[in-house]
């Protein structure tokens, strides 16, 4: 099983990266880095027709081979990307999204630690825990 | 075997098309013919019926039909399909032979000709010998055709039909006239018919076949025939069914037992199927089932590898499945299908490279271990007839079915033979061609990021590295820089390999510390020209070819000086620089700092820092270099800073200076010199990014540099540029004056320099005036001057430039009056610019400086007052017209608005038209002062002399008023302000008559009245008087009275009034009618004459008289 958390900030850069397993890890940067081209086009896709009321999850990005990757946008723009392997059909379209509101609440939480510097990376240990809950959860 | 092997045979990829040979035509030296055959081949567009035509000579020899089977039972299938048959069906048996006759229904030796042309469809017939083939006859005539069932041409036709053994539906008549191409076209329909039905009978047959199988020896058949089945449907152009048929083939395929020795042969097989079902499928404009198939197809056979020894053939059939599936989808793009971001053929390319790259890794691994061994012999992948019997066999076992292979000897040779030939492929070409097609697939679908991830693979590194690091993805970053420097390695490329180094030793890479050491190790080798230890993960052969690269590099005498210009970069070395003020004096040094920090694990070591500035002359104070032996440091971690300082140039002045760019110099002239520069003010790819985040984090929490002893390196700013600006002026510029302005007079602004310098003040200089930069219209109107004696005229300009003032000693005091005439109100602003030079030092050097010092003052400018002027007549009524000859008042009135008292030294009139009534003219105002608010007024009794020519209005003259302010000299010049007075309408009045009577009356005391009656005309006018009896007065005196006056003379008339009452008592009212004119208004008459009269009490005095008297 694999799995990769992912959150970045507006400008595309990585703020918080986990993977299960960690060998192979450069590959799944590739995969994240290159599933950021579907995110902007669908944001701007759906920027075009409907303003503000925009839906977060953005749903499957694409399948590969081996993964299947899934984005959420919040309205500030930082992005949340799962990566999970294709062979487990144990998780549908619902426990992801409610991965991502999980990920987006506690997210929301590190944003609003006065000590923490927005734009900077993410070194927070409630926020690991979530990821390393859900991770163990889904495993 | 090379990469070909695995490409698809065109007869497979190509469109099925039904097959019909043409006969009997000689496309040489016939041009009729040759019309015909032009006719068929030519302009085969999508709307004629698919055919391929190809001519046959009439005796054509078809490839033989083996006697078909009864019964299948003992008969054992070598292999699934023969190399030969979708070739055999394509072009070499046609669905139907058309023979070609010269005959007109009309020809005199019909029976001869009828007999020749039965005989060559026999020698046809007996050539397809047992085939299902059919053969139609087409008849070339000369003549037009005649309309059908006429006597000789439907008779002989069905003679001919019977002679030839043929059906009346076979035989065709081909006019040759005008309208070829058109009964081409019929014909072609006509053929295309007879084809479909061969191919039904043919896919009748194959399927008749099925009876005799069982599924355990037969199993290979059962694919073959469904193929087959399907492979006619295609040529028959029933795609629908094709597609079905095909996708059973499919799921038989994988049915069959699959082991080692046949596993190629399925997976060829499986290949083959798939291709065209999903070819198939984008034809029936349904994609979503082509992919569906495919990753059926993939998700199948991924893990069927074979055998092992030959795994990169998995791999390569692999990559080969992805290749032909995107050029499927490209294809069908090109033909209308729309692709989105997330399914374009780029990924199916991307993945194929993918597989070619694993094949790539496979080779190396399986062919180590033939390295040497000789190429066996005889040849195990030769065969006898140059080619294989069934597709995706084994050249040494053809036709083998069973589990294992029947020699061992030759297997292994047979595997050695592959590995051999594998060894030699290009597999770089291959990924490198495969990529650049994805590359340009995700250009085309908008995937910037997928095009850098698969350019990184292509090693066009620089450009990626750029693209990561914009975006900052360290982790990507350093991963390419690993590989980047790894080729720099190889290829001994030292710059390169130096911009690498300094990257992956800066904070961007996430290198592990003992890396980074080991990279900085290198990179100090390279810096002392020697040869840097080979990079982790090279081959070592070619690590041995690198040495001795690196080798040739470092003998290379001269060449070893390197500029790097690292702003694009993160170098391990960041460098900062700022002026210390964004301005400087020029009479003060410029300070700059440049700040120098290391990331790297070890200290680094540097000969020289030299910053290089605008003006190209203070480079020579802003170098720093290491003496002998001792060269700077820059400690891990740690800050370093580096102070310079020069003195600006007076011509500079005004001017900025801007650091244009940074140089360090790493190692030395012995070794080799690298020069690190940075353009500006130094920082690079990253700085800016993080000085956002350090602004961001000290605005929160005020963390000023202070609190921390050691310098914040992400919140140090930039400054890369100063201004250098004039020394500042030590004179004092004060100016005194008595606001506000008041029109047109000399005000006096006084200025009072003072020098508070050192030094003797030299070329002490005086702009004053107005302001440059307000409304235009002020210059017009305003006048300044420094003469104060008299009025300036409007010639005086509105800034006076450059005053000299002569010199200024130590504390000497200078005073000027400046005289500024303002002609209309309103706000202004004056400058006075006071400049000089002064000799002072800087550091040691002499230097001359220019110092100035502004002072504005805004002054408002008002009316100093107001004059009103008016005509009244004696009575003091308003006049509003003048009679000629008659005395009026004129009456003027000056209101001081100014804030300041005024003195008014005198006013005079300069009469026109007009005369004064009075003897000589005396101003009333003579030295009056007037305190704000105040009013003076004048009062002048004037008169129209008679011989005006009465025109309407006439001007009258102008009032002048010469004044000053008080609080001014006695001296200072008087400003003489003029009102002109309006103008008057004139009129003339016939009879005027004006009384003669005392100022006052007195109770019982006689009053003398006398009455003056002029007639004005030229006429002799008669007059009647008469006087009201009055309550106030008796009087004595004519009661009524007519008089008669002669032209230009005058007549009186005397009253005695006896005032009776006391006070302002009304006068008995005389009335005036002229009898021979009633149309003139006596009534205007009587504004000539008072109404009324003081009369005082009798007083006493005369009481005492009278007592005196008595």
């Amino acid at each position: 099983l694999v799995y990769i958390f992912n959150v970045f900030f507006s400008q595309n850069y990585p703020l918080y990266i986990r993977s299960v397993p960690t060998q192979n890890e450069l590959k799944f940067h590739y995969t994240v880095h290159t599933s950021l081209d579907v995110v902007e086009e669908k944001i701007s896709a759906v920027g075009k027709a409907l303003g503000d009321q925009r839906e977060l999850y953005l749903g499957l990005l694409y399948p590969t081979e081996d993964y299947k990757v899934y984005g959420y946008v919040t309205n500030s723009k930082v992005k949340f990307v799962i990566v999970v392997d294709s062979s487990n059909t144990s998780l549908r379209d619902n426990e992801i999204r409610s991965m991502f509101r999980k990920l987006h609440n506690s997210f929301t939480d590190v944003m609003c630690n006065p000590f923490h510097n927005p734009g900077d990376t993410i070194q927070s240990k409630t926020f690991d825990g979530i990821v390393s809950g859900m991770m163990v959860q889904t495993a | 075997m090379t990469g070909s092997q695995w490409e698809l045979p065109p007869e497979l990829c190509c469109r099925p098309m039904a097959f019909v040979a043409l006969t009997g035509l000689d496309v040489v030296y016939n041009a009729v013919h040759r019309a015909i055959w032009d006719a068929f081949c030519a302009n085969r567009r999508a709307d004629r019926v698919p055919i391929s035509f190809k001519v046959l000579p009439g005796d054509h020899e078809y490839p033989k039909c083996r006697t078909k089977r009864t019964s299948y039972e003992w008969y054992i299938p070598k292999g699934i399909l023969k190399t030969g048959w979708m070739n055999k069906h394509l072009n070499l048996v046609p669905a139907l032979v058309v023979l070609f006759y010269e005959l007109d229904w009309d020809d005199p030796q019909w029976k001869e000709k009828q007999s020749e042309c039965a005989t060559k469809v026999e020698i046809v017939r007996t050539s397809l010998q047992s085939r299902n083939t059919k053969v139609a006859v087409v008849l070339i005539q000369k003549k037009t055709p005649l309309p059908p069932g006429r006597g000789l041409s439907s008779e002989r036709a069905s003679a001919l039909c019977h002679a030839c053994d043929l059906s009346g539906k076979s035989l065709f008549v081909l006019p040759h006239t005008d309208h070829l191409v058109g009964y081409i076209i019929r014909l072609e329909n006509a053929f295309y018919e007879h084809a479909q039905t061969y191919y039904y009978t043919e896919i009748r047959r194959v399927k008749s076949h099925k009876e005799f199988l069982n599924k355990t020896t037969h199993q290979l058949l059962f694919v073959r025939h469904q193929f087959k089945t399907a492979f006619f449907s295609e040529l028959k152009q029933d795609t629908q069914n094709a597609l079905k048929y095909y996708r059973t083939a499919y799921s038989l395929v994988h049915e069959l037992r699959a082991h080692e020795t046949n596993m190629l042969e399925i997976k060829t097989m499986a290949g083959f199927i798939n291709y065209k079902i999903c070819r198939l499928c984008f034809q029936h404009n349904t994609p979503l089932d082509a992919i569906a198939q495919f990753r059926k197809h993939i998700d199948l056979c991924k893990k069927k590898i074979g055998s092992a020894e030959l795994a990169f053939e998995h791999s390569a059939w692999m990559s080969k499945q992805f290749q032909s599936f995107g050029e499927l989808f490209d294809e069908a793009i090109k033909l209308g299908l729309t692709a989105i971001q997330t399914q374009n053929p780029g990924f199916y390319y991307q993945q194929a490279a993918c597989y070619s790259q694993d094949r790539k890794q496979l080779a190396q691994q399986l062919c180590q271990v033939i390295a040497g061994v000789n190429y066996p012999s005889p040849d195990p992948l030769d065969t006898q007839s140059g080619g294989l019997d069934f597709y995706g066999q084994r050249p040494w076992r053809q036709g083998h079915q069973s589990i294992d292979p029947p020699d061992a000897e030759k297997e292994k040779t047979g595997i050695l033979a592959l590995q051999i030939k594998e060894r030699d492929v290009p597999h770089s070409e291959l990924i490198i061609a495969l990529l650049s097609n994805a590359v340009a697939q995700f250009k085309k679908y908008k995937c910037p990021r997928m095009k850098s991830h698969l350019s990184a693979y292509n090693l066009l590194l620089d450009y990626v590295m750029c693209d990561y690091r914009t975006e900052r993805w360290w982790g990507l970053l350093t991963a390419i820089l690993t590989t980047a420097l790894r080729c720099a390695y190889l290829m001994a490329s030292i710059k390169d390999y130096i911009i690498y180094c300094m990257e992956l030793l800066g904070r961007a890479s996430t290198l592990k510390e003992e890396q980074k050491s080991r990279i900085e190790k290198n990179l100090i080798k390279v810096l002392s020209n020697e040869v840097p230890d080979a990079e982790p993960e090279c081959d070592p052969s070619s690590a041995s070819a690198a040495r001795s690269l690196w080798n040739d590099r470092t003998a290379l005498a001269g060449s070893n000086e390197l500029t790097i210009e690292v702003q694009d970069y993160i170098p391990f070395i960041q460098c900062k620089a700022k002026f210390q003020s964004p301005s400087f004096h020029v009479d003060q040094p410029i300070q700059l700092q440049v700040f120098l920090r290391a990331d790297c694990p070890h200290p680094v070591s540097f000969n020289k820092l030299a910053v290089s500035l605008s003006n190209q002359e203070y480079n020579q104070w802003c170098v720093v270099e290491s003496s002998g032996q001792d060269s700077m440091t820059v400690l891990p971690g740690k800050t370093k800073c580096y102070n310079f300082s020069f003195v600006a140039k007076t011509e500079d002045v005004g001017k900025k200076i801007e650091m244009t760019g940074i140089e360090l110099m790493l190692g030395s002239d012995s070794g080799r010199c690298v020069f690190l520069s940075w353009r500006g003010a130094g920082g690079d790819a990253a700085s800016a990014h993080e000085a956002l985040q350090a602004s961001r984090s000290s605005r929160r929490w005020g963390r000023s540099i202070e609190a921390h002893q050691e310098l914040d390196w992400d919140s140090l700013t930039m400054q890369h540029s100063t201004m250098i600006i004039s020394r500042v002026p030590k004179i004092s510029v004060q100016l005194s004056h008595q606001p506000p302005a008041l029109t047109n007079e000399m005000y006096c602004i006084s200025l009072t320099v003072q020098s508070q310098e050192e030094a003797v003040a030299k070329d002490v200089k005086l702009t004053a005036g107005l302001k440059p930069g307000q409304d235009a219209n002020l210059g017009q109107t305003t006048h300044v001057t420094l003469d104060g004696s008299e009025v300036c005229d409007d010639g005086a300009p509105a800034l006076l430039p450059d005053v000299p003032l002569g010199e200024l000693k130590p504390g000497e005091k200078l005073e000027r009056c400046v005289y500024v005439k303002c002609v209309s109100t309103g706000p202004r602003v004056f400058l006075f610019h006071v400049a000089y030079s002064i000799d002072t030092a800087v550091e040691g050097r002499h230097i001359v400086c220019k110092c100035h010092k502004d002072q504005t003052v805004t002054i408002e400018t008002l009316v100093p007052f107001e004059v009103s002027v008016k005509f009244v007549s004696t009575k003091f009524e308003p006049l509003d017209r003048v009679s000629v000859d008659i005395p009026f008042l004129l009456m003027t009135d000056i209101l001081s608005s100014s804030p300041w008292p005024l003195l008014l030294t005198s006013s005079s009139l300069q009469l026109l038209t007009v005369t004064s009534n009075t003897p000589q003219l005396q101003s009333q105002l003579q030295e009056v002062v007037l305190q704000t608010g105040e009013r003076a007024s004048e009062c002048f009794c004037l008169r129209c002399p008679p011989q005006t020519n009465i025109n309407n209005t006439v001007a009258t003259g102008q009032y002048l008023i010469s004044w000053r302010r008080k609080s001014s000299s006695p001296d200072s010049p008087l400003i003489q302000t003029t009102v002109t007075l309006p103008h008057v309408v004139l009129e003339m009045v016939p009879l005027y008559i004006h009384a003669e009577l005392p100022s006052f009356g007195r109770v019982r005391e006689s009053l003398p009245v006398r009455y003056h009656i002029e007639n004005r005309t030229a006429l002799v006018q008669e007059v009647e008087m008469a006087v009201e009896p009055s309550d106030a007065f008796m009087f004595s005196g004519l009661k009524q009275v007519r008089l008669r006056i002669l032209p230009s003379s005058e007549q009186q008339v005397v009253y005695n009034y006896y005032p009776l009452m006391a006070g302002y008592q009304t006068l008995p009212q005389l009335n005036i009618s002229l009898p021979r004119c009633p149309s003139f208004n006596t009534q205007a008459l009587r504004r000539f004459l008072p109404q009324r009269i003081f009369v005082k009490p009798q007083g006493r005095q005369p009481d005492d008289a009278s007592i005196a008297a008595a």
